[in-house]
């Protein structure tokens, strides 16, 4: 289904493109040996080049050098053997030196795509470029009556901006891109992919058309954190745009902010009031210069990519493109899914983590990675399944209570005595006394009255207190009535 | 108290060595001449207590006569563009007027390392940003040296307090920092040796920025020989600067079994420009002849883009600087004036923290940045600034050294050329090339014009080729007339 606003003129397409920034997974930080790590008191990891003193001098960090070239291997990208780092100038109390250190003309990645699975199959959505820059720290207005107050801790952090082509075309896509884009980041482990954290937010760029017309002119959304509100502002944005072209009025291009309580985006400044960045290469920082050896060094490290994984998981688990995506997306959780489904029932096994599993941490807002359950857990449960000793639905009704408590599926279904009877001479004795209760009902059955087969079961089950195995009782039920 | 003032730091060596005298004599010596010399507005900050304790230190490092420095026990002047911890750093700036640094900048380290005692920070133009050493906000530095009409001159700039302390006596050596002539220009007014090394020789961890491309520390000293020790003491490769080489480093003093004989020395026409002085002119002739009788050839060359430099070091320099002094912002250290919100708390601290000259280069700097102007300034300059270079690669090619004047003119009074920036700026038209192409380049005394006022004359060589230049620069040394 292809997405349009529904205008006063007609349909309107949207073509958005997104611009992530992505914080490097890194000890230290781009250009100074402070600590990146989160949560520490303010300005607490600090070196000189990160508080801009006098004197002060950027040495890059190659770590974060290598996770970006991974990162451009991991999106089908170019590397570039040479790339320039320039000064971005502006004024600003959380940016130190007056500069941002980036990289404009000449960027370490340069283009490459990713691939996402929308309902109507595969997109290629293009990537345009991506270069390594430097945090800004914080500015803190809400803690002082009188003054703003800076931390620095996440100032000179390495980020990854990753642009994409305007190549979305709806808040469904964005959000795909975005989930699919994390989930390579967290796959190679060059970035958390934490948008709480911050450590992953993206600037939208929105703007709308006619289809098949001409692009529109585009506002962008800055700094949107968590996938959720990137799909608000986007229809937020889009539907405001067509109603000031519908009512006569131009599109102004600006940089606008999401506001998320209230769900709407606003202007935060216009194309006037835009910085002239002033960008010049920077002359502390000889040109980045990567061989071609490293570039084949680092792909040969290269794990496994979810789109690889994905397709393996189709081959090998007989998934379907929609489970093996799922299960793909998140490398924890592909991990997990293949401990659990080793030598089990790949069906079985896939319903209940995506159905079950899944459920349950969504019910509890909690992330598989951050719960305590373990794969052996779940297959532990799954193997009373598969062995007939419970039934799915007896699974089903545990899983909540199974999955809160610390016990071992063994001793949590003994403890409930839950375990379902199969004993086939059980079972005829309970099939005996319900119907030796029930003559009439056995006469109207043998009469022709079919739907009376489901009565019985359900007295026998009622009998069993629900642990009779069902198909046992099917069987031994149709030979009686036969 | 024996004078030292005439003497030299291979001198001083010699008889420390010899145990005739000690640091702390030498060091008291000197403190007495700061102080009968303060006229001169040499030094921003005294750090009388520290020299005393680290000349006790040398002192007792010479009489058990081990782990000796380069320079142990010598009595220096430290440029105060040059972190000091814990010792004031102002470069010049009322920006930086009480600014205590908790670093040490690689180059003032790696003097103490090797002995060297600090007994002051000398003052310099603003930021290093002048030729006369009158745009300190701490005050215009006078040249010992004075015209037969008595005028006070000017000692040169950037490194105008250094090259002052040194030529009045007032220390053995001075650190200096050149990024389009603020060694050679001084030590050419005062008549003292100034030594540019090539670019990435020094290590600029802990120097104040002007314009990080161009920017190199180096010695201001009496002698050549001196200028080949404080090399030795202040360059290093230093993993804190990206820019800073790791070509392996001679033994300077080596320069002395350098031989020029057979050795092309290539004059450049273009450098014999319109308005170079006469006497000037008549000394560089003299030095051409000097060298003739040392067996060097001398062959005329041709640098064709030397008329773009200073016009391109005009855009680069400030560029650079544009961006480097944008931290002195008011927020974290430094100055910090009253305001009301952010902007005006920029505007005021900025406004009164920054000098004229500072920031009428900011002003330039931002311009040919800007959007619109920056292809047809500052991409330009960067194109110019490689044809320069590759007029040096191909001289080069058939010379070994260069050699030509350091400056049109001698050292003028305080208060000259101080409305017209752009006659200001002509000071540096000779030493500007060499900066822009990043070669070591020295400046000597070739003996004074007809006033008694010193004329220097400046030696260009190869990259990392500063052994040469030294010898050159010695031949010069030596026949001085």
């Amino acid at each position: 289904m292809s997405f349009f606003i529904e205008g006063d003129t007609g349909k309107w397409e949207v073509v958005l493109g997104l611009e992530v920034h992505a914080q490097i997974k890194s000890n230290s930080k781009l250009f100074s040996t402070a600590s990146t790590e989160w949560g520490s008191d303010p300005n607490t990891q600090v070196e000189l080049v990160d508080c801009g003193m006098p004197g002060a001098l950027p040495v890059i960090n190659e770590f974060c050098v290598d996770q970006a070239i991974l990162t451009g291997l991991s999106i089908n990208a170019e590397i570039n053997e040479k790339s320039i780092f320039d000064r971005k100038n502006y004024f600003y109390p959380d940016l130190p030196q007056g500069y941002q250190i980036s990289q404009f003309e000449f960027p370490i990645v340069g283009n490459g795509f990713l691939m996402i699975q929308t309902e109507e199959g595969e997109k290629r959505i293009g990537i345009t470029r991506l270069h390594l820059e430097q945090d800004a720290g914080k500015s803190i207005h809400d803690q002082d009556i009188n003054n703003t107050l800076i931390d620095l801790n996440r100032s000179g952090c390495a980020l990854m901006e990753i642009v994409s082509e305007p190549d979305l075309r709806s808040p469904e896509e964005a959000a795909l891109y975005v989930k699919k884009l994390r989930s390579i980041l967290r796959c190679i482990g060059s970035c958390d992919g934490n948008m709480e954290k911050g450590n992953l937010r993206a600037d939208v760029n929105v703007s709308v058309r006619k289809p098949h017309s001409e692009m529109g002119t585009r506002c962008e959304i800055k700094n949107v954190n968590s996938i959720k509100f990137i799909q608000q502002a986007i229809e937020y944005e889009a539907r405001r745009q067509v109603e000031i072209i519908e009512s006569g009025k131009k599109i102004i291009q600006e940089t606008r902010l999401f506001d998320p309580n209230k769900g709407e985006t606003r202007s935060m400044r216009g194309k006037e009031e835009s910085h002239d960045y002033r960008y010049f290469p920077d002359p502390d920082l000889p040109p980045l210069m990567i061989s071609k050896a490293k570039i084949e060094e680092l792909k040969r490290s290269l794990p496994e990519l979810p789109d690889e994984k994905k397709s393996r998981f189709i081959s090998e688990y007989s998934l379907t493109n929609y489970d093996a995506e799922v299960l793909t997306d998140d490398q924890y959780v592909s991990n997990f899914f293949e401990e659990v489904a080793k030598n089990r029932d790949s069906k079985l096994v896939v319903s209940w983590i995506s159905v079950e599993l899944f459920s349950y941490l969504k019910k509890n807002s909690i992330e598989l990675s951050e719960s305590k359950i373990t794969p052996k857990k779940i297959a532990g449960l799954l193997d009373y399944i598969i062995s007939g000793k419970i039934s799915n639905r007896q699974a089903k009704e545990l899983f909540e209570p199974y999955l809160k408590s610390n016990l071992e599926a063994k001793d949590f279904i003994e403890k409930m005595g839950v375990e379902q009877v199969s004993d086939e001479g059980e079972i005829e004795g309970l099939i005996n006394r319900v119907l030796q209760e029930n003559p009439k009902m056995v006469e109207d059955y043998k009469n022709g009255k079919d739907k009376l087969f489901g009565f019985f079961v359900g007295q026998v089950m009622k009998e069993s207190k629900g642990k009779a195995n069902p198909q046992v009782v099917n069987k031994i039920l149709k030979d009686k009535l036969a | 108290m024996t004078d030292f003032s005439t003497i030299d730091i291979t001198e001083a060596k010699k008889l420390l060595s010899q145990k005739k005298i000690t640091a702390t004599e030498l060091t008291e010596f000197f403190i007495k001449q700061i102080e009968e010399k303060k006229g001169l507005n040499c030094f921003i900050t005294k750090t009388f207590d520290i020299a005393l304790k680290m000349a006790k230190e040398s002192d007792e490092k010479i009489q058990k006569g081990s782990n000796l420095g380069i320079l142990e026990g010598i009595p220096i002047g430290m440029k105060d563009l040059f972190c000091t911890d814990g010792v004031k750093t102002t470069a010049g700036s009322k920006m930086l007027e009480n600014f205590v640094p908790f670093y040490e900048s690689t180059v003032s380290q790696n003097l103490w390392k090797n002995g060297a005692i600090m007994l002051g920070k000398t003052n310099m133009d603003e930021f290093a940003m002048g030729s006369a050493n009158t745009t300190s906000f701490f005050g215009n530095v006078l040249n010992p040296i004075r015209s037969d009409n008595q005028k006070d001159l000017v000692p040169g700039g950037s490194s105008g307090g250094s090259a002052a302390a040194v030529a009045s006596g007032q220390c053995f050596a001075a650190t200096g920092s050149d990024t389009g002539g603020s060694i050679r220009q001084p030590a050419s007014f005062c008549g003292l040796v100034g030594l540019k090394p090539t670019y990435g020789r020094c290590s600029r961890f802990g120097m104040v920025a002007f314009a990080s491309s161009l920017d190199q520390a180096g010695p201001i000293t009496k002698t050549v020989s001196d200028s080949a020790l404080m090399l030795q003491s202040m360059c290093s490769y230093d993993d804190k600067d990206s820019t800073s080489s790791k070509k392996l480093i001679p033994n300077f003093s080596d320069y002395k079994k350098f031989d020029l004989k057979g050795k092309k020395i290539g004059l450049p026409n273009e450098y014999i420009i319109e308005g170079l002085n006469e006497e000037i002119k008549k000394k560089f002739d003299q030095c051409i002849n000097i060298f003739k009788d040392y067996g060097a050839e001398l062959i005329d060359i041709t640098l064709p883009h030397t008329n773009y430099a200073l016009p391109t070091y005009y855009i680069i320099a400030p560029a650079e600087a544009s961006a480097n002094l944008a931290r002195y912002d008011g927020v974290r250290y430094g100055l910090r004036e009253n305001s009301e919100n952010l902007d005006d708390l920029y505007q005021t601290t900025r406004a009164s923290g920054f000098g004229d000259e500072v920031k009428r280069r900011l002003i330039i700097g931002t311009y040919v940045l800007s959007a619109g102007y920056y292809d047809a300034y500052y991409l330009k300059a960067l194109k110019v600034r490689q044809l320069i270079s590759n007029d040096f690669k191909n001289a080069f090619k058939k010379c070994d050294l260069i050699l030509t004047p350091t400056t049109p003119n001698v050292a003028f009074p305080i208060g000259e050329k101080q409305n017209d920036p752009l006659e200001m700026y002509l000071n540096d038209v000779l030493t500007v090339p060499a900066s822009l192409a990043g070669l070591p380049a020295i400046s000597v005394s070739a003996g004074n014009n007809n006033t008694n006022l010193p004329i220097g004359m400046q030696i260009i060589g190869r990259p990392f080729e500063e052994i040469s230049v030294l010898a050159a620069g010695s031949v010069i040394e030596l026949s001085k007339v």
